[in-house]
């Protein structure tokens, strides 16, 4: 299990290939990339702060948690802040498990948590101004599934 | 003396990461209302405790939780990542 929280840049491509290698007998790996959305224009780049040693540490719980539920071979979490633009890659879930259904449910449980209780925060800079990203409902809502 | 880090737009409100508090305060509801009674800009910051999350030593916590043996307290918004 593997968490990089980073201002670098990564290549999804290149950490899936990685992964893949690193799990020879899993039956299923997913790997979700999120990415910086524009909305045509709106948003010019985003800012994401977090705090360093709690974010670490939280993730590394959601992935305890996730290894709890389902036999995971392996699960990597890759998360950026400092100043992204649209069209990067932000973060990076892959999960290893032996069959598909196993990898597909760890890989959005922890999306879903790590949407709503690991420690970052989005601002949107735009061309007309900079705001704070608002929690929705429907991110903790989503919690309940689980 | 506890280290109280702020995030995001409470950071930004209050104009600080984080500060040393000499506190006696049990509660973190307690330690809320002594930053409230500092200056109008905590009084801001802390103006609906609704929109704002607390982590005790890095854990997320209530705010009616005990301070007792804390040694790091944050103040942040409810968190965007993912």
């Amino acid at each position: 299990m593997r968490v990089a929280v980073q201002t670098a840049p990564f290549d999804p491509g290149a950490e899936a290939t990685a992964f893949a290698a690193g799990v020879a007998e899993a039956g299923a790996i997913v790997t979700f990339t999120g990415l910086v959305r524009g909305d045509g224009g709106r948003i010019a780049a985003m800012e994401i702060e977090h705090y360093p040693g709690m974010t670490e540490r939280a993730i590394a719980a959601m992935l305890d948690k996730a290894a709890g539920r389902w036999p995971l071979l392996d699960a990597l979490v890759i998360h950026r802040h400092g100043r992204l633009v649209p069209g990067e890659p932000i973060m990076m879930v892959a999960t290893a498990a032996p069959h598909r259904g196993e990898a597909f449910a760890a890989a959005e449980f922890l999306m879903d948590w790590l949407k709503s209780r690991a420690p970052f925060w989005k601002k949107e800079i735009g061309p007309g101004g900079a705001e704070w990203v608002a929690a929705k409902d429907s991110d903790e809502d989503a919690l309940t599934r689980w | 003396m506890i280290e109280v880090l702020y995030f995001a737009w409470v950071r930004e409100r209050i104009g600080l990461p984080r500060e040393k508090v000499e506190t006696a305060a049990p509660t973190v509801a307690a330690l809320v209302e002594e930053l409230r009674a500092r200056e109008e800009r905590y009084a801001l910051a802390f103006a609906d405790l609704t929109a704002l999350r607390v982590a005790l030593d890095q854990e997320l916590a209530a705010f009616n939780a005990p301070l007792a043996g804390v040694r790091e307290v944050a103040f942040f918004p409810p968190m965007t990542g993912g």
